[in-house]
């Protein structure tokens, strides 16, 4: 069953296409990659699907229902979540607080439940702590809670992000490079991790990765994209032998040296 | 040898740079407004210190810096860098000699130069200035070469005694009413300043103490107390406190209640404004608005005067000037919520002068009374007791700051204090964690407002009529800077800034004239030296909670001794 789809989404800025009439179509459970090149429009389409951006054109459907043009809010209640290229946490708060901050949309404690302390803010609070720890030993940063974000080494930095996003108890998690900066050792431990994720957890991950072995060896599902448009979309053998793939990464020439049949415009 | 060069060239820079401050008091006034202001009776000028005090800093400075620590290369970089501060002064002097800048820099009196030269003739003074200088560098290198302990007790024990001297008009009103526990006090004073044998003793008790206090290592016993007897030692001294709070006015006299009324009202709206700075991050330079709202609103609504409606109790009119600066607060909120940072400032900033400029015009008169503003404001009552001074005020303001306080301290640490911070820190960010950033901010907005409103309902009443000079921008400027200086994000930052900015220029009549001099300067300072402020926000423990025995993490940073340190 489909979890996400893309409807010919199409995000323009002045005159450029950033992301073009896109579709796409997620399986629950699924690992599926979005790859292309520097400027492709990955992550514009990820603002899309968060509600960061509204399409100009085209829908986005989560879970059967219309998210197209919901705040970003609005659209993480529905079970979305994600992380950023440029890891993004709230440097100056500690780990568990960032967690608490992901749960957002489970807490229901206000001004007055802040201020008088009843006894049902109190509880959801001293749960939420709870809760906290419990995703802090998921990600392997038990003990560390109580650290600055911004004084974590770079690896715990990026698990702690993955971990705010799980707080929500996503349905779907966008990725956007998880392994950027990452030595063949830390992106190994990183793949395990995200597959631990959907196995254990049952999460849906939309990922965007440039490492192609990481993609290729955790993928189910690849889409790429070049100046905006998909190019080409399948497994990550089909993709691997997909000239325009080759082409989009490489230039025309090694393209045609493939041998493959060369791609019409 | 490159090196060496390079160390006499950096004490001859800092030492001019302490030329230049020490030469800019002098400049502005500030010597020569405090020309007898004895510290010491006969001994020792507050003009002198400000003359000193700089070469002084800039020497210790030069030599915290200096490569080697050998004593006797410190006492030369020590000694160069005064001189060279002595250096700046001796040549505006001669500068002065040639050129008489009084036309332009009215304040170089010749009342100055015989400061400056120590009441000696010109040559022999410049000569003794010179000297001064050479040795307060040296004594600089000094301190610099005593044992930590040492110098710990002996910087206390020589701002303690300069502090009683500089307050001793002040010390002096306050005591006189204490019984017998005066006389003690007034043998260490003399006519100006300390008596001499008084200063040497207030100097050995205080040094002697915190040499003493310094050798315990409080830590270790506390750790060797059982938990029970800490909590009884925290609730004491927490008791202590309270009754301490309460008696203030009492004990400091009618003068000094006015002020702790002017700083509480401060305080009341630094922790409003901290909610809104602080917390959520929203830079609101217009938070004077909701203050002469609240000012307003209660005026209006008490006064006996014609201008007035309905001619409330002040209970009745509370709540509802409160409803309306928090109303007012919303309303701001609305337009500017997709705002950041400096475009943020400079709306809220219009919105403030909009308020003012509203009260004064001629629209508004029949209701606001224009520039007279509004008179006879009605004062709160509890059953036939009337809070009619600013003694007895002081107990109103102190319930709101408490209640404010309360409610600052619950929200930081709750969940919408947390999203909060998550808005200041990122706001995408925190949009994309689920935070609703319309609703976040506007409570953010109207818990500040509802401060702001309370304290200008405090201000309308402690005066007894509004007039719209009083809350002009550099109000909202005033509370800015006080929670800057506290802390920004911090609870108890807001106290220390309130009594360090508020009370300080208040106490000291004489710095009245540099108030904004010093703002300025100090902001200045803490920016570059320690921009977290006196008294730094902590996150709190959620992880490890109860692990760890000890003071709770609040208490954990030591508090700036904020009185002694100007």
């Amino acid at each position: 069953m489909a979890i996400l789809i893309s409807d010919k989404v199409t995000k323009r800025f002045g005159g450029l296409e950033a992301v073009s009439k896109v579709d796409l179509e997620l399986n629950e459970h699924a690992i599926y990659s979005i790859i292309g090149p520097n400027g492709a429009g990955k992550t514009t389409f990820f603002n899309c699907v968060t509600g960061f951006y509204t399409p100009e054109e085209g829908k986005i459907v989560f879970k059967g229902r219309n998210i197209t043009g919901l705040s970003p809010d609005r659209v993480t209640r529905l079970g979305i979540s994600r992380t950023y290229q440029n890891i993004r946490l709230f440097k100056n708060m500690t780990a568990v607080e960032n967690i608490l901050v992901g749960m957002q949309p489970h807490l229901k404690s206000g001004l007055l439940g802040g201020i008088f302390r009843d006894p049902r803010t109190n509880r959801e609070e001293k749960e939420a702590v709870e809760e906290a720890v419990r995703l802090l030993t998921f990600i392997n940063l038990k003990g560390k809670g109580d650290l600055l974000a911004k004084n974590l080494p770079y690896g715990e930095q990026r698990r702690l992000e993955i971990g705010r996003a799980l707080a929500s108890k996503p349905a779907l998690l966008l990725l956007d490079e998880p392994t950027a900066g990452m030595n063949p050792r830390e992106t190994q431990d990183m793949v395990d991790f995200i597959r631990r994720l959907r196995d254990e957890l049952g999460v849906t991950i939309l990922l965007i990765e440039h490492q192609m072995r990481v993609v290729m060896s955790i993928s189910e599902q690849i889409s790429v994209l070049d100046f905006g448009v998909k190019i080409a979309e399948g497994t990550p053998l089909e993709i691997q032998k997909n000239p325009h793939v080759v082409e989009a990464y490489l230039g025309r020439g090694a393209a045609s040296g493939l041998g493959q049949a060369k791609p019409a415009d | 040898m490159n090196i060496e060069s390079s160390i006499w060239k950096k004490a001859i820079q800092t030492g001019l740079i302490g030329g230049v401050i020490s030469l800019l008091l002098g400049v502005v006034g500030m010597v020569a407004a405090f020309e007898n202001t004895y510290l010491i009776s006969g001994v020792i000028t507050m003009g002198q210190i400000l003359i000193l005090a700089p070469f002084l800093f800039e020497s210790y400075s030069a030599i915290r810096h200096a490569s080697s620590k050998q004593p006797l290369n410190l006492l030369v970089v020590g000694g160069l860098t005064g001189l060279m501060g002595g250096v700046v002064l001796a040549a505006f002097i001669g500068f002065n000699q040639l050129l008489n800048v009084r036309s332009v820099l009215i304040n170089v009196s010749p009342d100055l130069i015989t400061q400056w030269t120590f009441n000696l003739p010109l040559l022999a003074g410049v000569l003794v200035l010179l000297v001064a200088a050479l040795i307060t560098g040296m004594i600089a290198a000094g301190i610099y070469l005593l044992p930590s302990r040492i110098r710990g007790a002996l910087s206390m024990a020589v701002l303690v005694v300069l502090a009683l001297g500089l307050f001793r008009d002040l010390i002096i009103t306050v005591i006189l009413h204490w019984g017998f526990v005066q006389y003690i006090f007034l043998w260490i004073f003399a006519q100006v300043g300390m008596t001499i044998p008084g200063a040497l003793v207030v100097f050995v008790l205080v040094g002697g103490l915190v040499y003493w206090r310094s050798g315990i290592d409080q830590k270790a016993i506390n750790l060797r107390r059982s938990p029970k007897r800490q909590r009884i030692i925290r609730w004491g001294t927490i008791g202590v406190l309270a009754v301490i709070v309460l008696l203030l006015p009492q004990i400091m006299g009618m003068y000094f209640s006015e002020i702790l009324d002017d700083v509480g009202i401060y305080v009341l709206m630094g922790l409003g404004l901290n909610i809104v700075v602080g917390f959520a991050g929203l830079l609101d330079l217009g938070y004077v608005a909701f203050y002469a709202i609240g000012a307003y609103t209660l005026g209006v609504l008490t006064t006996s005067e014609a201008v007035g409606l309905l001619h409330l109790s002040f209970w009745a009119a509370l709540p509802l000037a409160l409803v309306v600066a928090v109303f007012a607060g919303v309303v701001l909120g609305l337009p500017i919520l997709r705002l950041r940072g400096d475009y943020l400032a400079i709306v809220t900033l219009g919105f403030g002068e909009i308020i003012r400029i509203l009260v004064l015009s001629d629209w508004f008169k029949p209701l606001l009374g224009g520039s007279e503003g509004i008179q006879r404001i009605g004062q709160p009552t509890i059953g036939t007791f009337v809070f009619s001074n600013q003694q007895q005020l002081f107990y109103i303001i102190l319930a709101g700051i408490i209640v404010a306080g309360f409610i600052a301290t619950r929200l930081k640490d709750s969940h919408l204090g947390r999203s909060w911070m998550a808005l200041r820190e990122d706001e995408d960010v925190a949009e994309a964690m689920g935070i609703n950033k319309v609703i976040t901010k506007l409570l953010a907005f109207g818990t500040g407002a509802l401060f702001s409103g309370l304290g200008g309902v405090l201000f309308a009443t402690k005066v007894g009529s509004v007039y719209p000079q009083s809350f002009s921008f550099i109000v909202s400027i005033n509370i800015l800077s006080l929670i800057i200086i506290g802390g920004l994000g911090s609870i108890p930052g807001v106290f220390v800034g309130g009594l360090v900015l508020v009370g300080l220029p208040l106490v000291l009549s004489q710095f009245a004239d540099f108030v904004y001099l010093i703002y300025g300067a100090s902001l200045i300072f803490m920016m570059l030296s320690r921009p977290e402020g006196l008294w730094p926000e902590a996150r709190r423990k959620l992880e490890l909670r109860g692990e760890e025995s000890g003071p709770s993490p609040q208490e954990n940073p030591k508090p700036a001794t904020s009185d002694a340190g100007h």
